[in-house]
């Protein structure tokens, strides 16, 4: 992929993600209209938004899954835009690891397996390393359970243990905590913030307002476009409850705040 | 791991955890395999087979003295001997004579009766075979004119070698019915012949009846002619032909059956994998997600279709044989041997069948689009 990466001189060294002026247009809808966002490396950003705001082709086209009809995306430096899909699968495999509402897991294959998959068509898949990577989702005693044998927050952490093997550029998270409880949605949000710590740069898409407040800054996306840019002044020294995450206001969401 | 052994785990996990499915498409190839295998095997025995069930035809060689003399036993024997023992099913000599019954000039034929029936096995006798010198057999039409009945005697008058008249009374064993010009004769063992005509030494013919075909039955023929300048082995036309044509037939209908059958296995593989792409779009689509390029994807289903189809061959080449073997047994009352070349062909052929079979799942597998997948739809 190097040598079809451009380099594009006017984005800032530390921006890992830029959008600029990105549409999606379906005939007469516009999904989105005219974004411009710009993720820093290491930063943890929320898109929040009601249903049909464009949250998930915003999705899509970061990760590489959908192109946008206008605009550019440029991703860690190289502009994905009118990449080939062909391309585009490449740049999904090695550059953005990919959290989904509902797990996915390939469920012929155990837990360490599944996490394997990624490897395996990255490069070379390494059981060491992949049990490694369930150890930091505290998996490691499950590694040879098979998706059936295994809750559904364990599933999930199984999928961020996919998502992180091949050290991804950008984690993209599409509610990663929709389909949990309580408990599961804390254990998330607390491996988010401890890869968040350690300078990954994370993406989640949600329209739970504590999951949104817990990161870094929230974008509020309504109609295509982003109405809204909060900066939450979040500790991430100490572990997090939600609990503890009053959200965001209702009010502050319909940007009457 | 290597690459290679995890390939391999994704590609038995997904077979294995899909049993029912896949048993189907194994099922399917498993009896497209059995069934060509089967049939082919029959195929390449069929001419072993119906050459000698074809034989109940008659005689398929000839031989006549070159210079319109007799044969004499001697020549009979050393003719007999060229003739491969393996495939000889009968060798029937024939004096002709006219004789008079009843002041009816009538072609009586002086025969070896085991021989005889061996070459002609469709002769319908009622009453016995003519067992001894003082029994004769009439061919129906003979018997018609006569109003002979099987039991009764009838007296044979004839003019000797010598040019003296002879006379002698025989019982009638039986009458035959061919439905050919053999009904026009009497019937009596050589011996009995050589006795009422007072000499030896003189058969007019010799029918073979040999179980081989086309090429090689003609090389008997030019074996036994350039053997002696005094016979003449000529192949009976109408019946080695018509049997080469029965033989052409079944072939052609047995490679017919083989096509519609490889035909009707790739429709069901295509069916069954089909149905698992479309059960699998999820899984596709999340390894397309995580970064699979549409090759791996491809590949992986690719080597479960091979896998199926190796399985599905082994079945097939035993399943086959048990099949080949049943069919020969019960319509031709003989087994088949094993045919070891049919081994890798089932397998390949299954192989390659499944391959085929995979091509239109595998291009929907490939435009499977990760992003609306994902999304739950």
């Amino acid at each position: 992929m190097a040598d079809k990466s451009k380099s594009v001189t006017a984005q800032d060294n530390e921006d890992i993600l830029v959008l600029e002026g990105v549409s999606k247009i379906y005939g007469e809808l516009k999904a989105l209209n005219n974004v411009d966002l710009k993720v820093k490396k290491g930063e943890w950003v929320a898109i929040m938004g009601p249903s049909g705001s464009g949250k998930s082709t915003m999705m899509n086209i970061i990760g590489g899954m959908d192109k946008a009809s206008e605009g550019r995306v440029i991703l860690d430096g190289m502009d994905i835009t009118k990449e080939s899909a062909k391309s585009l699968t490449n740049i999904r495999r090695d550059k953005i690891g990919l959290i989904f509402q509902q797990f996915h897991m390939v469920n012929y294959l155990t837990a360490v397996e599944n996490v394997m998959v990624a490897q395996y068509y990255h490069s070379m898949p390494d059981e060491e390393e992949a049990l490694q990577a369930l150890d930091r989702v505290g998996l490691k005693e499950r590694a040879k359970h098979y998706p059936s044998q295994l809750s559904g927050g364990e599933q999930q952490r199984v999928c961020i243990a996919r998502a992180l093997i091949n050290y991804p550029k950008i984690l993209l998270a599409d509610e990663p905590t929709g389909n949990l409880d309580e408990t599961n949605e804390n254990v998330v949000v607390e491996i988010f913030r401890q890869l968040h710590n350690e300078g990954s740069t994370i993406i989640v898409v949600t329209h739970d307002p504590e999951v949104a407040a817990v990161a870094e800054r929230t974008i509020v996306l309504e109609h295509g476009r982003i109405t809204k840019n909060i900066i939450n002044h979040n500790d991430y020294s100490k572990p997090i409850n939600l609990r503890d995450y009053e959200g965001l206001s209702d009010e502050m969401l319909l940007g009457k705040g | 791991m290597k690459r290679s052994s995890f390939y391999f785990k994704m590609v038995t996990g997904a077979l294995l955890r899909k049993r029912s499915r896949m048993l189907v498409a194994l099922l399917a190839i498993a009896v497209g395999a059995t069934i060509v295998s089967g049939l082919m095997t029959i195929y390449y025995d069929i001419p072993r087979q119906l050459t000698r069930e074809l034989r109940s035809y008659g005689a398929n060689m000839v031989v006549t003295p070159a210079d319109g003399t007799k044969l004499t036993y001697e020549e009979i024997e050393t003719i007999r001997a060229l003739l491969p023992a393996e495939n000889t099913v009968g060798t029937a000599p024939y004096r002709y004579e006219t004789v008079t019954l009843n002041s009816q000039p009538v072609t009586a034929a002086g025969t070896q009766m085991n021989e005889a029936a061996a070459t002609s096995p469709y002769w319908n006798i009622s009453g016995e075979w003519a067992a001894d010198d003082s029994s004769i057999m009439l061919g129906s039409k003979v018997a018609q004119l006569v109003n002979a009945k099987v039991g009764q005697n009838v007296e044979l008058e004839a003019d000797n070698g010598a040019g003296e008249g002879v006379k002698n009374t025989y019982t009638v064993s039986g009458i035959v019915e061919t439905g050919g010009s053999e009904e026009n004769f009497i019937f009596m063992t050589d011996t009995a012949l050589d006795s009422f005509m007072g000499d030896t030494d003189s058969f007019d013919t010799l029918e073979c009846s040999i179980s081989l075909q086309g090429d090689e039955l003609s090389g008997l023929a030019e074996r036994i002619n350039s053997s002696s300048d005094r016979v003449n082995a000529r192949l009976v036309k109408r019946v080695t032909e018509s049997e080469g044509t029965v033989l052409t037939k079944l072939q052609a209908l047995i490679l017919i059956v083989t096509i519609v059958i490889i035909v009707l296995t790739m429709i069901s593989v295509a069916t069954t994998m089909t149905a698992v792409v479309t059960e699998r779009r999820r899984e596709i689509g999340l390894k397309k997600a995580i970064g699979a390029s549409n090759r791996e994807i491809t590949t992986e289903f690719l080597g479960q279709g091979i896998f199926l189809g190796v399985c599905g061959g082994i079945l097939g080449v035993v399943l086959g044989f048990l099949f080949a073997q049943y069919v020969s047994n019960s319509v031709f009352f003989r087994s088949v041997s094993f045919i070891w070349g049919l081994v890798p062909v089932t397998i390949l052929s299954s192989v390659a069948v499944t391959a085929v079979a995979c091509l239109i799942p595998m291009r929907s597998a490939t435009n499977i689009d990760p992003a609306l997948v994902l999304k739950g739809e």
